[in-house]
Order: C-alpha cells, then sequence, then structure tokens
C-alpha cells in the first residue's frame, strides 16, 4: 500500500494547480455571476493537456490514466466548479468514444477534442428520468443507411455549446420485450438538431445545462458508437465511473477550497486582540473541513486506482461520490458558519461553494441512488 | 546552438510569511517551505528556449541546489529544457554569490559542452543581489550584460536591449557570452502535461565535489568571502499625528508634510 503520489503526479498537480490560480481563479466568481461558460479557455485546456489527459498519445491524448484526469479537476474546481463540470462533460463523451468507438471514429474525433478544437457531450437524461435509463423514449430508426432520431433531451451539460454530442435512443427490444439503447453521434448543425432551453441552475454555473430537441435527425449509420444496442452499457460504464469520478474530483475540490479559505481566514480575522484560529470553537471547524477534503480525496483515487487495475469499481465510485458531494455541502455550510456575517458576502467565494456542493448532488445520480447501489454492493460482498 | 541556464530553487515568495532567519548564522530556515524556481530564472529559460525554437540546438538547465530540489529541475525540463545539471553536495552549503558563481562556472566546465550562451535570471527572488550573472561572466572570461529584456542572436552576436531606470540601452556582444534575464521580461511557458511526460526520460545528471575540479578554498561558506552582518527588523510601527484646526489648515499642513516626505504634490 503506498499512499504517495509519484514524481510525475506531483509534477502534474503542480501544473494544474498554478494553471488554475493563473486562468481560473481571477475570473471564477465572473462566470458564477454572468452564467458565463468560458469556452474561450478550451484550447488552453488542450494545450495543458487536461482534456486528453487519459486519451493515448496516437488520438492526439497524453496516454495517461484517469487518476491523472481527476487530479486536474480538482484543480480546477477549487476554483471553479462550473468549470470543472464543462470539462468532465467534454472528457465523458470523449470516454464513450475511446472504449467503445471504431479506430476510425477515434481517429476523426479524438484529436480535436483534445486539443480544446471541439466539444464533446453525453446525452442520457430524458423528462422522464436520468437514472431509469431504460425508461429513455428518444428513438432512432435505420432508414435507407441512415438512423433517423426523434426525442428530447434534457438536463444535458454542454448541451448548447458541444459539437458533437454522443446521444443514446431507443433502437428496438430484445426476445424478452426490453427496450434496446444504441448510443450515436451527432454533430451540430445537423439538420432538425438543435438545443432548446437551457436551465438557469442554482449552482456550477459556467457549464451550460440545457435540452436537446431531435426532430427527423438523419445521421450516417457509421456514427453508432460501440454496438447497436450496446447504448445502455456505454451509459452505465461511462456515468458509473467517469461520471461519478468526476464529480467527486468537483466535490473533492469545492472542499478544498473551503479549507483554504477557512484557514485564511481564521488567521486573518482578529477579535478579541487575537486571530480567531486560536479560539478551539474556530479549530474543530477547521478540522472538520479538513477531514472532510482528505477523506474525499481518499475515496476519489482509492476508486480510481481499482478501475486502473482493471476491476469494477461502480461501488467505489458510488462511495466517493456520495461521500464528497455530501462532504461539500458540510464543509461550505460550515466555512460560511465559521465566517460569520462575511460568510454570505459574495465577495468571498463560500457562497458560491455551498450553491455548486448542492447542484452536484444530482448529477451522475442523487445520494439515494449512490445509496441503493453501495447497499446493493454491500449485501453481496459482506454476506 | 547551445544555451545553459543556471536556475535556483528559491522559497516561494507566497509563503515567507513562514521564513525565519537563524539568529546564528543569520541564514534563512528553509525547512518547511516549498519551493519554486526563481521567477526570473523562469525568463531566463522562457528566452533560452525561444532562442532553441528560431536558432535550433540545446538548452540545458543547471542548478546547485540541495538533492531534493530534483522535482524543481524537472519542472524545468517539463518546460522543454532538454537535459539538466545538479551541483549538489553538503561542501557547497552557504556559499555566497562569489562562492557560487564559482561553483556554476566549475559545473558548466565539467558538461564538456562549449555553450553559446549562457543565461541566468537577473536577480533572485530570496537574496536580490543581482552579482551572479555578471560574476559568473567573470569566471568564465565572457562578455556579460545584465538585467536584458530583449536578446536576438545573429552571426555569432547577441544584440540585447539592457533595461535601466530611465529606458533601455543597446549592447552587441560576442558570443559566446553570459546573459542576466530581468525578471518579467517575457511570459514564460506554462508547463503541459505532455513535457511533464516527456521530461521522464530526460536525463538530470548530478555533480558532487568530486566530480568537479574545484579549489576547496573558493566553494560553501568557507570559501565565501560576504558574511552576513547585523540582521534588524525594521520598525514598522504606525506614527499617527493629530492635526487639528479649520479644514484649510489642516490641508495645508498635510500638503506640507507629504511634501516634506519627498512625495511631488
Amino acid at each position: 500500500m503506498d499512499f504517495k503520489l509519484t514524481e510525475e503526479q506531483m509534477l502534474l498537480k503542480e501544473a494544474f494547480r498554478d494553471f488554475a490560480r493563473a486562468e481560473v481563479a481571477p475570473h471564477a466568481a465572473a462566470w458564477d455571476e454572468e452564467d458565463h461558460c468560458p469556452v474561450e479557455l478550451f484550447s488552453k485546456l488542450g494545450e495543458l493537456g487536461l482534456l486528453g489527459i487519459f486519451v493515448p498519445e496516437q488520438y492526439g491524448g497524453v496516454g495517461l490514466s484517469h487518476t491523472e484526469r481527476v487530479m486536474g479537476l480538482v484543480e480546477i474546481a477549487r476554483y471553479s466548479a462550473g468549470l470543472a463540470m464543462f470539462i468532465f462533460t467534454h472528457q465523458l463523451g470523449m470516454a464513450a468514444i475511446l472504449d467503445f468507438g471504431t479506430e476510425e471514429q477515434k481517429a476523426n474525433y479524438l484529436p480535436d477534442m483534445c486539443a480544446g478544437k471541439t466539444i464533446c457531450g453525453l446525452a442520457v437524461t430524458e423528462p422522464g428520468g436520468g437514472s431509469d435509463v431504460a425508461g429513455q423514449k428518444t428513438t432512432a430508426k435505420l432508414v435507407d443507411g441512415k438512423w433517423v432520431i426523434n426525442g428530447r433531451k434534457c438536463f444535458i451539460t454542454n448541451s448548447h455549446i458541444a459539437d458533437i454530442t454522443i446521444i443514446t435512443c431507443k433502437t428496438g427490444e430484445n426476445d424478452k420485450g426490453r427496450a434496446l439503447f444504441t448510443a450515436i453521434a451527432v454533430e451540430k448543425g445537423t439538420p432538425g438538431f438543435q438545443p432548446g432551453r437551457e436551465e438557469h441552475k442554482l449552482g456550477l454555473k459556467g457549464s451550460v445545462t440545457g435540452e436537446l430537441i431531435l426532430n427527423q435527425v438523419a445521421v450516417p449509420e457509421e456514427n453508432v458508437i460501440g454496438k447497436v444496442g450496446g447504448g445502455t452499457s456505454i451509459a452505465m460504464k461511462e456515468i458509473g465511473e467517469v461520471g461519478r469520478a468526476s464529480m467527486t474530483a468537483i466535490c473533492t475540490g469545492i472542499c478544498r477550497g473551503c479549507l483554504e479559505e477557512s484557514v485564511k481566514f481564521a488567521n486573518d480575522r482578529v477579535l478579541y486582540g487575537k486571530p480567531i484560529s486560536k479560539l478551539q470553537a474556530i479549530q474543530f471547524h477547521i478540522a472538520e473541513n479538513r477531514l472532510d477534503y482528505e477523506t474525499s480525496e481518499l475515496l476519489l483515487y482509492k476508486a480510481a486506482s481499482v478501475k486502473e487495475e482493471g476491476f469494477p469499481a461502480t461501488a467505489e465510485f458510488s462511495m466517493a461520490k456520495y461521500f464528497s458531494t455530501e462532504a461539500a455541502v458540510r464543509a461550505s455550510k460550515r466555512t460560511i458558519e465559521l465566517m460569520g456575517g462575511y460568510g454570505v458576502i459574495d465577495e468571498y467565494p463560500i457562497g458560491r461553494f455551498l450553491r455548486d456542493a448542492m447542484a452536484s448532488i444530482s448529477s451522475g445520480g442523487t445520494s439515494e441512488i449512490q445509496k441503493i447501489i453501495i447497499a446493493g454492493d454491500t449485501l453481496k460482498k459482506y454476506s | 546552438m547551445n544555451i545553459a541556464v543556471c536556475v535556483k530553487p528559491v522559497p516561494d515568495p507566497e509563503k515567507y510569511n513562514l521564513l525565519e532567519i537563524d539568529p546564528k548564522t543569520k541564514r534563512l530556515v528553509r525547512e518547511g517551505i516549498p519551493t519554486i524556481i526563481n521567477p526570473a530564472d523562469k525568463n531566463a529559460l522562457e528566452a533560452a528556449l525561444r532562442l532553441k525554437e528560431l536558432h535550433g540546438g540545446r538548452v540545458a538547465v543547471i542548478s546547485m541546489a540541495p538533492l531534493f530540489s530534483q522535482d524543481k529541475i524537472k519542472e524545468c525540463l517539463a518546460m522543454g529544457a532538454d537535459e539538466a545539471y545538479l551541483i549538489s553536495d553538503r561542501a557547497f552549503g552557504g556559499a555566497d554569490t562569489f562562492s557560487t558563481s564559482y561553483t556554476l562556472a566549475k559545473g558548466l566546465e565539467k558538461t564538456g559542452i562549449q555553450f553559446d550562451l549562457i543565461l541566468a535570471g537577473n536577480d533572485s527572488a530570496d537574496g536580490a543581489t543581482s552579482h551572479v550573472p555578471s560574476q559568473l561572466g567573470e569566471w568564465m572570461e565572457l562578455p556579460h550584460i545584465t538585467n536584458i529584456t530583449e536578446i536576438e542572436i545573429h552571426d555569432g552576436i547577441a544584440s540585447v536591449k539592457k533595461k535601466i531606470s530611465d529606458g533601455l540601452i543597446e549592447y552587441d556582444m560576442e558570443l559566446p557570452a553570459v546573459a542576466g534575464i530581468a525578471r518579467n521580461s517575457n511570459q514564460p511557458r506554462m508547463v503541459s502535461a505532455m513535457g511533464i511526460v516527456k521530461a521522464k526520460n530526460k536525463k538530470i545528471e548530478v555533480y558532487t565535489q568530486k566530480d568537479l575540479d574545484v579549489d576547496e578554498g573558493l566553494i560553501g561558506l568557507s570559501g565565501s568571502p560576504t558574511q552576513p552582518g547585523q540582521l534588524l527588523t525594521p520598525d514598522m510601527s504606525r506614527n499617527a499625528k493629530l492635526l487639528q484646526g479649520e479644514p484649510a489648515e489642516i490641508a495645508a499642513e498635510l500638503l506640507a508634510i507629504i511634501r516634506k516626505a519627498g512625495i511631488a504634490v
């Protein structure tokens, strides 16, 4: 057992942190206030290597793993959870192409996505629900060598900005009459394909969330990602691992933000002639912030290492996601309390951290969904 | 074209509040303080990498620092330097700029590379003496200019612009030469993930005292002619003075005080 990062990972962490301090921190509050998605930063993120860090070099990536990917997301989310949300959703679609796409699809799509020249998305959720994958109503029918798609997706991150969106569609039924879904890549500008309503969210502002409307959208047959009928496995794998790992990373970043802001404030704020960090009541808050941050990080890297070793990590990512999102809410609320009146003033980022943490709970499955997954795994493993 | 860049790991200026000075040795207590590459040295490295992009060749980084500084040297390799040399031995500890520049000159000699240009940050964020680039030039018997903001190479000549208080002076100096690069003279490139991956296969050669042909009387603390004198903490206490009278009188008195302090208003 070795809890140490490699020298390469430490350098990466530092490089991501430097980038976040220089390019993200100065603008994060404005992006939140204006609900601006910083697409203008995407090519720099490509240059940094974060977008395609887990993609092999032959497709324009850096050739590292999802562990380094989430390490980067933590550093970005430390200052802007919204930007981290935008980045990870792009990576979610890329992961689907990398894991299930054909050689041609990987060569065609991934290099530009790694470089930040094109934006990717993955659309599963529908008005009927997100976690009820089988309840999707969007259909695709093969007509004259083209998939013709009809339906509506909602709460889709990158909905209005993605150049390529991977959309899960019902394409038939199996022998038992169960619906079969297929993942199909749809490019921006395809006739009949357009974004609908853009949502105004409580938090994670700076990422775009909205509807996608598909009305007789015809795409080439070869746009299928993976096998026809294999869409559910793609959605479950990528959301279950890449998605939940990313939400954990985002909330770990929020927890670190709370920790650093609380330490800074406690050292700077003088009451009764001494910094409030000397008061035990304040120290208890700081100790709890530290625990929430470190535990979230440990669960994140444990789940990532299970995945890297090639084992199923669904339960581990569910535990990490459940703990870290709740921890981020606790830590930001606690930090607001620690800061007193200053905690609720927009000049400080803590109010934003709380909104971002709250908005993170539903993405990638609510806490209740995570508990169901954890319980299912536990009842098997420990009986 | 071969370029050497001298770099120094220094305490992170953002953590200066944690720095202490040993009252006996008068040296900085650096334990537990994170280090960074001296900011001006990053400007020097950026200048070197840009010259390499224009003229080809190799960029080598050289540093005299403790062994644990290898991660900082790796950062330079990740930025794009081709190779690195780390001079590290307890015998070199406590060196002043005279002794440091001597040791660096010996390290550069040891590489066996004929460098066309040797760059260094003009000053360090911790010592801030600006001695090393000039002293290095003297030890190596090469022309040297400090506080350079721009550098161009043509026909074996380095055309440089040196920043002075009132403007810039342009110089031409024959290569090989030593140049002190001014802080903030360029925007150092960010370290990319791919740069870090590539740095893994680049070498860092470590030189100890026995590897270098050095005169023991010129290295480390004992070889340093500069010894710190008295260390004093400046009195930063506020001295409030209450001005009384009519607003016009107070304003006139205030103006007089400001002018007396040497501020032209």
